[in-house]
């Protein structure tokens, strides 16, 4: 049976139970689920953030997560998938993305998950602008998460 | 062609988007950069450091030699931090 991944870009909140139990309700074959979420932090290097702001490329941001997804399929053997990305307005404490992802085994399912997350560090057209007490500024994208991406390409 | 700004590009530019018409010899992503850069300060502000800028094609990322015939639509934009 095909797997088609759940993609969702949204300014809204999301729930992540309910999207983990809308993954493997009823089904007796999936044996791991694995779940990230990342949640907008306090503070960076000491200085406290109000809030981030989340630019995005719309329909550029579906393609290309589609794509990650696509490829994710096709390298592990997963049961189901589901990625939800945030824009706009996020405060401290709240969801920006999730990662769900079901397989037989637990290793898929981790693996699946950090190449995912990895890739929407690196290549999902989403801008993250923080609000400080200095005013606000554009998030400088950082070497180690290129180089947590550049490990999943196959040689 | 349509060609879209995104984040600190978008705010240098000073504008989202725009149809732009680049001459016959404008051929390569980085050529329309360069020919960009060539139409005022703002733009040139933008795209002082080309190896930073990153663009997409029609909605998939492309390289700086990438070809822009028949793009319909071109995006700059800084290192992505989303996730």
């Amino acid at each position: 049976m095909s797997v088609t991944a759940t993609i969702r870009i949204q300014e809204a909140d999301f729930d992540v139970a309910q999207e983990i139990a809308a993954l493997s309700k009823g089904r007796t074959d999936i044996g791991a689920v694995v779940s990230f979420s990342g949640i907008c932090r306090g503070s960076e290097n000491g200085e406290p953030i109000a809030a981030l702001t989340l630019e995005h490329y719309p329909g550029m941001a579906e393609a290309e997560i589609g794509r990650h997804a696509d490829e994710a399929l096709s390298r592990w053997p997963l049961q189901g998938l589901t990625i939800i990305h945030r824009f706009g307005r996020i405060a401290p404490g709240e969801n920006i993305v999730l990662v769900v992802t079901a397989s037989p085994h637990r290793q898929a399912a981790f693996e699946a998950a950090e190449f995912l997350m990895d890739y929407l560090k690196t290549n999902a057209p989403f801008w993250k602008r923080e609000e400080g007490e200095k005013g606000t500024s554009w998030v400088e994208a950082r070497d180690h998460d290129d180089a947590a991406a550049a490990r999943w390409t196959k040689p | 062609m349509r060609v879209k700004y995104f984040a600190w590009v978008r705010e240098r530019v000073g504008m989202a988007e725009e149809t732009v018409e680049p001459p016959a010899d404008v051929r390569t992503v980085s050529d329309l950069i360069g020919w960009l850069s060539s139409r005022g300060e703002a733009y040139a502000y933008a795209f002082e450091k080309p190896k930073v800028i990153r663009a997409a094609i029609d909605h998939a990322h492309v390289k700086p030699d990438a070809a822009i015939a028949g793009a319909r639509e071109i995006a700059f934009f800084p290192p992505m931090t989303g996730g």
